[in-house]
């Protein structure tokens, strides 16, 4: 089934808040450009520790697309002083949960420890921040995985492969368009040496962050990270040019065949983020104007086209302001029984059109500014969640601090300040439109597809 | 969604998102999964969900004037409060009308008392409450997270008790999920490890409740009318058959009177009965599915074991060291680790109210499964023959007992705990005597467990993927 990230989405959309009733963080800077981030937790004796590195896919080229993420799982194959897999079976040994992810903005790696033990976190993560072996036999096999992995999120899974042709397509020069993945091509031909110099260009103190937030002592944090990570050398971190995306002048549509049983809509307006938006409310409207649609089961989507009109099984709609550069308002959806592609597709643009036209109710309004209040407190309940975000704000250049002022920004947001945004920016010139066009299943047309194709998604 | 926000993760989320999937003795929240940044908070959830320790949070337990078994821990910092209502309403309880349990708790908060579901939903929201239901072949469990403020804690007990007690089930509302489930079925068709799923607990279950999906059939969703969930629900959500899990920033007294206002207007009616025991197998079946995808899904496995078994420490423990400790179990090293066969290759007991599954899978490239599947079957046959070593024993002991205090590090660990321990109907120390209990079992008692109780030439294994043929082969 489609969707449903509303939850998810929830949180993005819905960080830390009020500045007045969050416990201090407490920001520290070694000598070789290390930052570190401490917040204390104390409800319980353990203690997450995230290292956050700037660099994720959309740092990637054409032809070496994937090397972020196929770094990270090499990550986990050892140095000169730990074996591969050796720092799994540390942590695993201590009691510890750990693992990594990347992304298009950053690329991080994570230990949930209890708190007595966040010297071993330290001791593994700078071992790896320089001096990953990188050897060509673990190379070797390490790939195969990741091709696994990619036929497992991606090529199999029919709304995956579409949402990842509706990005390629919907920016056509910013990092954006790069899947995290990698496209299998590129996989195939990678080569060790490549990750080398990826790893030897980003993985630096000074290129990274290092959050902990749990049942710890903020200086005593910081004198664990100078012994650990403070004899490290710094690096030449590049400058990156911004490759911002060239100005969209019309409507984009794509089809995807595959295999499938569910016809699947996605659309994508270009929209700006905190990071480019000439006026600076404008963000905070879009995540309000996001609540609006799929803030939750009373929202617009739910109410009007799953109940209501019914011409949606499912729908959603997101945004997230936090981007390195412009991004998608994106809404997606799978049409109801007796209902097609078109219809679906013509109902969310008529969600569009109503906030163009209409002030949003101040019902609406107060509701979803609730949420985030209390969104806020239900937050706080999770260590992990909150090292993460302010890991990804650190990582995409805006500072944890932006976290801490997005309730009050939110609860500053107008009906006016919405509607234009949505007449400004959600119009047909900045859309993309994706539809998966689903392919019978049955042994007969697979073959017939196999003959005209060659690709690896049937292969 | 956008690319962009899905987080290309590592290990294992796969594992946790299946068994998410099942959910037995896993909190469920909302409806939501898949992609985003799901996959991270996913990963979190612990193999072994319904396995449960805790930082000795005194566990109080007590019952309801109609019967529900309340169990509460107060977590004073935050001021928030989770409550979870678990019914004995899963799936296991549909009988002859497969996915009557799943439409009925879907149900609840689309029409209840006077509200109709644009009015729950917009009063839940609009006071900032976090509302969710879900349905397993076990549990069935409604939710709430809301602020500890009286001026919104009460109209969300309010709306939830009513949707516990008093759904009025509108056809329109019925007609529209028997619609969507339609629609659900219908995407399941169209994933390889949905698909193995749904064959592998058919063949593993036969006749016995747990053999049908959660979801139903297209023909028995199709047959289902609004009568049908009421009867469900007048029989199902009854006090006698409910357990209230409450964690947060309360007191005992506040505590009961919660407890009291959420499930107080239920009749006390009667517990459901015990399941029928599941047969074990008696031989080797395998199935393969022929699909165009990339990758070929293996699933292998049998029934396995109750919550209250035995050998349940032994073969918790065994499985940690088996296919249960992420890259460092003995199945992730010898299909991914050494050969790059696989991204996720796992091996997991579920214990149910019956004996849930013992489920041993990967997924590779359809010119691989032949290879990676003779390479789980042969560590599994290893393992069963000779047994852990006194290392890998004493490393997964360091991890389970050291890894202790992380199980419970949030309310929303504390209260899907409650909800296990009251379920399941463990002892109440279950959480304080959880680590000794772990440090008391000995390689030999997991060899001897293994051997009586993991039988790899008997297990239905399923093949979904690549093949030629949709016909099952031998």
């Amino acid at each position: 089934m489609p969707i449903l990230k509303r939850l998810m989405l929830f949180c993005l959309l819905f960080p830390l808040g009020a500045a007045a009733q969050n416990p201090a963080v407490h920001e520290f800077k070694l000598d070789n450009g290390l930052k570190l981030i401490v917040k204390e937790d104390h409800r319980s004796p353990v203690a997450v520790s995230q290292v956050w590195y700037k660099v994720g896919s959309s740092y990637e080229h054409d032809g070496t697309t994937g090397l972020s993420h196929a770094l990270e799982h090499m990550m986990f194959k050892g140095t000169p002083e730990h074996g591969p897999n050796e720092f799994s079976r540390i942590i695993a040994e201590n009691g510890g949960r750990e693992n990594a992810f990347t992304s298009h903005d950053y690329t991080a790696y994570f230990q949930e420890l209890e708190k007595d033990r966040l010297k071993i976190s330290f001791d593994l993560e700078s071992d790896r921040m320089r001096h990953l072996t990188l050897d060509p036999k673990e190379f070797a096999k390490e790939i195969q995985v990741v091709m696994e992995e990619r036929r497992m999120r991606t090529d199999d899974d029919p709304e995956s492969l579409t949402d990842e042709q509706f990005n390629a397509v919907a920016f056509l020069n910013s990092g954006y368009r790069i899947p995290v993945i990698g496209w299998m091509d590129d996989l195939k031909h990678m080569r060790v040496e490549d990750l080398r110099k990826w790893y030897e260009t980003w993985y630096a103190p000074n290129n990274a962050t290092l959050v902990v937030v749990g049942d710890v002592d903020p200086q005593q944090v910081f004198a664990l990270a100078k012994k650990y990570f403070g004899p490290l050398k710094p690096g030449t971190i590049p400058k990156e040019k911004p490759r911002d995306e060239i100005p969209q002048t019309g409507i984009r549509r794509i089809t995807v065949k595959a295999p499938a049983e569910l016809p699947y809509l996605v659309m994508g307006y270009k929209v700006p983020v905190l990071h480019n938006a000439k006026n600076a409310w404008e963000p905070y409207a879009l995540e309000v104007l996001a609540g609006v649609l799929d803030g939750g089961d009373s929202a617009r989507i739910a109410k009007n086209l799953i109940r209501g009109s019914q011409v949606a099984a499912e729908a959603s709609a997101g945004y997230s302001l936090d981007a390195r550069s412009e991004d998608l308002f994106a809404l997606d959806g799978t049409p109801a029984e007796g209902h097609t592609i078109a219809e679906l597709e013509k109902a969310l643009r008529g969600q569009v059109q109503k906030l163009r036209d209409d002030l949003v109710s101040d019902e609406e309004l107060k509701r979803i500014k609730t949420q985030v209040v209390t969104g806020d407190v239900y937050q706080k309940d999770s260590v992990f969640y909150q090292a993460m975000q302010i890991g990804s704000l650190e990582s995409v250049g805006l500072g944890w601090q932006v976290g801490d002022e997005y309730v009050d920004k939110i609860k500053a947001v107008t009906a006016e300040q919405v509607r234009d945004v949505a007449r400004k920016y959600l119009i047909d010139d900045h859309l993309t439109v994706a539809v998966l066009d689903p392919q019978p299943i049955s042994d007969k047309e697979r073959m017939r597809r196999m003959q005209h194709s060659g690709g690896d998604n049937v292969r | 969604m956008s690319d962009k926000l899905k987080v290309a993760q590592r290990h294992l989320d796969t594992l946790s998102l299946r068994e998410r999937a099942r959910g037995e003795g896993s909190q469920l929240g909302h409806k939501t999964m898949k992609k985003t940044f799901s996959v991270i908070i996913l990963s979190l959830v612990t193999l072994f969900t319904a396995t449960v320790a805790v930082a000795n949070p005194k566990i109080q337990h007590w019952t309801t004037t109609n019967g529900a078994r309340v169990y509460f821990v107060p977590s004073p910092v935050l001021p928030m409060v989770d409550i979870h209502v678990v019914f004995d309403a899963g799936s296991a309880r549909d009988g002859a009308q497969s996915g009557i349990a799943q439409m009925t708790n879907g149900l609840l908060d689309q029409g209840a008392g006077k509200l109709n579901a644009d009015q729950i939903a917009e009063r839940l929201e609009g006071i900032g409450a976090q509302f969710g239901t879900g349905s397993y072949r076990d549990m069935a469990i409604v939710s709430l997270r809301s602020l500890t403020d009286r001026s919104l804690l009460d109209p969300a007990l309010d709306i939830m008790s009513q949707v516990i007690a008093e759904p009025s089930f509108p056809q329109d509302a019925f007609d529209r999920a028997q619609k969507r489930t339609l629609i659900a079925l219908q995407g399941q068709k169209e994933s390889p490890s949905a698909i193995a799923d749904k064959a592998f607990f058919a063949a593993v279950y036969g006749d016995h409740p747990y053999a049908t999906p959660s979801l139903g059939t297209e023909q028995s969703i199709t047959a289902l009318t609004r009568k049908d969930a009421m009867a469900f629900h007048h029989r199902y959500y009854t006090g006698k058959n409910a357990v209230v899990a409450l964690v947060g920033a309360i007191d005992r007294k506040e505590a009961e009177r919660i407890a009291e206002q959420v499930v107080g207007k239920l009749p006390a009616g009667e517990a459901a009965p015990v399941l029928p025991a599941v047969k074990p197998l008696d031989a080797a079946k395998t199935e393969h599915i022929a699909y165009p995808s990339a990758q070929t899904h293996v699933l292998m496995g049998q029934p396995g074991i109750t919550r209250d078994d035995p050998d349940y420490f032994p073969l918790y423990v065994g499985n940690y060291i088996l296919g249960g400790s992420g890259l460092v179990s003995r199945i992730a090293i010898d299909v991914r680790e050494k050969r790059g066969l696989a991204y996720s290759a796992y091996s997991y007991f579920i214990p149910m109210h019956a004996a849930g599954p013992f489920i041993a899978g990967l997924q590779t490239r359809n010119e691989k499964a032949g290879k990676a599947l003779s390479v789980l079957r042969d560590t599994l046959k290893d393992f069963i023959a000779k047994g852990p070593t006194e290392e890998e024993l004493t490393a997964a002991k360091k991890n389970i007992t050291g890894g202790f205090a992380l199980r419970l590090d949030s309310n929303a660990k504390i209260v899907q705990n409650l909800a296990s321990i009251g379920f399941y109907k463990l002892p109440l120390d279950y959480l304080d005597t959880f680590n000794n209990k772990v440090e008391a079992v000995t390689a030999e008692q997991i060899r001897s467990a293994f051997q009586r109780r993991v039988h790899p030439d008997d297990m239905v294994t399923v093949m979904v993927g690549g093949g030629e043929t949709t016909t099952a082969k031998p």
